[in-house]
């Protein structure tokens, strides 16, 4: 099938051009079809099998029931990991939204000579100090400090890792609020904490929302920090816990898995439907590992 | 890193610069709207920086000090850590898994974030501008689902996908028995990978499409241009500069990826020990933290060159 360069068409290129889209909408639809297929496959285990009342690797239409989740509330340990995840992102979301608000609204105010730059700079040091690149450092720094094994420890380097980017997007938005609020509560002798708290937060809310929302899948789904820096099982975010159920020993407990794994996935979900609606889906890098 | 950052504005010197000149000016530009002043300023900024600094800035530094001994998790070269010099990089030159373990990564990277992801992530992109809405729907939904799901839970539904006896894969294929993980291990993370990453691509080239002139597309199709055509003479030439960009996140971000350890643990031997599978298990499982070191300071540096390439990249979009 090749172009000719016949000045009028004939029967033949008409029916070979035909043939060609014919074949070229097949193609497509086929492709389609392929993606389709390659990224549902995976995900169709984790709907049925939570659902279904005796949970196999194969993939079935679930006798419906609910009982999995019992068997998970019945599991004090993977219960306490989900409960962990909460304090570690939540933690981990404070320190990042407080100290980044305070340094975007300082860094948008007043001019600090060279402040372009470091923010650049920042910015550039957390991309390509990953928590991947950065681990055994990290994990030497951790020991020394003697905070192996604590929260702190976790949600000091996620905090670390995340204010970078958070600075920088928070101070874009600190730059396009007016000024002239904070002029007025000034004339009214505000003091600037006062004037942050209830001048400039409620005005930069999308913002500290987005941050927020990004922070929290950020260290929700993280496996590597907790992984490295964590020792106890009862410390464990259920990013962690998930992986050890399916690695240590034994039959994995099927019923279990599949419960925990789709209560464990709900949350990023549900962010990610909010933040989509309110906002549009942006996407930043940070520690992903 | 954010994908929109613009990156070389330096500040402009007199401006920033203290001197007579600034505070004539200060009253009519002066931003500082709370009257914070530099002090205050400075307090806001220093939490934020001291936890950076510590967190962040310092590991990074100190990489260089800990890859230049033979510090230990355990033994004696926990307690009292020597100064060994190079050895350690000199050691990971002739050293075959540490080479072994580069190119695996480097056939990681091109098969899964190159030729996968951005192939892919551009086709899906190409075909849904002329996809019905619901199509476009459930195509998109899925792609940003193997996206956002928190990782240990994509590596047991890859677990569940290519299980030996039961899995879906030889279910559907009529492979029995049939161990991926096993006999085909690098193709397998390679697989997943692209599963978990191809949203990024996906997302990055639709609005990247959006900004093609619909009047060149139509004017090259008019003139009876096939596919391919178009897209070498029109559309490519017009996404050029978020091709590049595309192409430096991705390569940055699988280079720096961890996850297929929760697939594989680095197994079966060393066949997908990719660069950070190898700083896992060499300094935390074995315990040699300084070769770790040298390690991770060799990830940092090609870390670095990467993103060096891409601001120079933006710069240059920038001045054209």
């Amino acid at each position: 099938m090749t172009i000719t360069d016949q000045p009028a068409p004939t029967r033949h290129h008409d029916a070979a051009r035909f043939t060609r889209a014919a074949l070229g909408r097949i193609g497509r639809y086929v492709f389609i079809g392929f993606v389709i297929a390659f990224f549902a496959l995976p995900v169709l285990w984790l709907v049925t099998a939570p659902f279904d009342r005796a949970p196999a690797l194969r993939l079935s239409v679930p006798e419906f029931t609910l009982r999995n989740f019992q068997v998970l509330l019945e599991n004090p340990y993977a219960l306490r990991s989900l409960w962990n995840s909460v304090i570690i992102s939540l933690g981990t979301m404070a320190i990042v939204l407080v100290l980044a608000a305070l340094a975007s609204y300082a860094l948008s105010r007043v001019r600090v000579p060279g402040r372009d730059l470091l923010l650049y700079t920042l910015l550039l040091l957390s991309a390509i100090v990953t928590g991947t690149a950065a681990m055994v450092p990290i994990f030497v720094l951790i020991t020394e400090l003697r905070l192996m094994d604590t929260y702190l420890a976790v949600v000091l380097v996620m905090a670390g890792g995340l204010l970078p980017a958070a600075i920088f997007i928070l101070k874009d938005f600190m730059d396009n609020t007016p000024k002239s609020y904070e002029e007025s509560a000034r004339v009214f002798g505000a003091s600037s904490l006062q004037i942050l708290r209830h001048v400039v937060v409620p005005i930069a809310r999308p913002g500290l929302a987005t941050i927020a929302v990004w922070g929290v899948v950020q260290v929700w789904g993280n496996f590597l920090i907790p992984f490295i820096l964590l020792r106890s099982p009862d410390q464990f975010p259920a990013a962690v816990v998930m992986f050890t159920l399916y690695t240590e020993g034994g039959q994995p407990n099927l019923a279990l898995i599949s419960a925990f794994s789709l209560l464990f996935s709900i949350p990023v979900v549900l962010l990610y439907l909010f933040v989509n609606k309110r906002y549009g889906f942006r996407f930043y890098g940070g520690i992903k590992s | 890193m954010p994908t929109t950052s613009p990156t070389d504005q330096l500040p402009q010197g007199p401006r920033d610069s203290a001197g007579p000149l600034r505070r004539q000016s200060k009253r009519r530009l002066d931003p500082d709207a709370a009257g914070l002043g530099r002090a205050r300023a400075s307090a806001f900024v220093a939490p934020a920086m001291v936890l950076i600094g510590v967190f962040l800035v310092f590991p990074a530094l100190w990489t260089l000090y800990l890859g230049v001994t033979n510090w230990r998790l355990t033994g004696l070269a926990a307690a009292e850590p020597e100064f060994v010099g190079l050895d350690n990089y000199i050691d990971a030159l002739t050293d075959d898994r540490f080479l072994g373990s580069l190119s695996r990564t480097f056939v990681f990277v091109i098969g899964s974030a190159l030729a996968g992801q951005m192939v892919l992530g551009f086709t899906i992109a190409w075909l849904m501008r002329s996809a019905g809405k619901t199509m476009r729907g459930v195509v998109e939904t899925l792609v940003l689902l193997a996206w956002i799901l928190p990782a240990s839970v994509i590596a047991w539904l890859w677990l569940v996908l290519l299980d030996r006896r039961d899995g879906t894969l030889n279910m559907i294929l009529g492979t029995e028995g049939t161990a991926w993980l096993l006999e085909y291990p690098m193709q397998s993370i390679i697989a997943f990978n692209i599963f978990n990453g191809t949203a990024f691509s996906m997302l990055l080239f639709s609005s990247a499409l959006a900004s093609v002139p619909p009047s060149q597309l139509e004017t090259a199709r008019m003139s009876g241009a096939r596919t391919l055509a178009i897209l070498r003479d029109v559309v490519f030439p017009n996404i050029r500069g978020h091709i590049l960009t595309v192409m430096l996140l991705v390569t940055l971000w699988t280079f720096n990826v961890f996850t297929p350890f929760l697939l594989t643990g680095g197994g079966p031997g060393q066949e997908t020990e990719i660069f950070p599978v190898l700083i896992y298990r060499l300094a935390l499982q074995t315990g040699e933290l300084g070769r770790g070191a040298a390690f991770s300071l060799i990830m940092i540096v090609i870390n670095l060159v990467i993103a060096l390439i891409y601001l120079r990249v933006l710069r240059e979009r920038r001045h054209t």
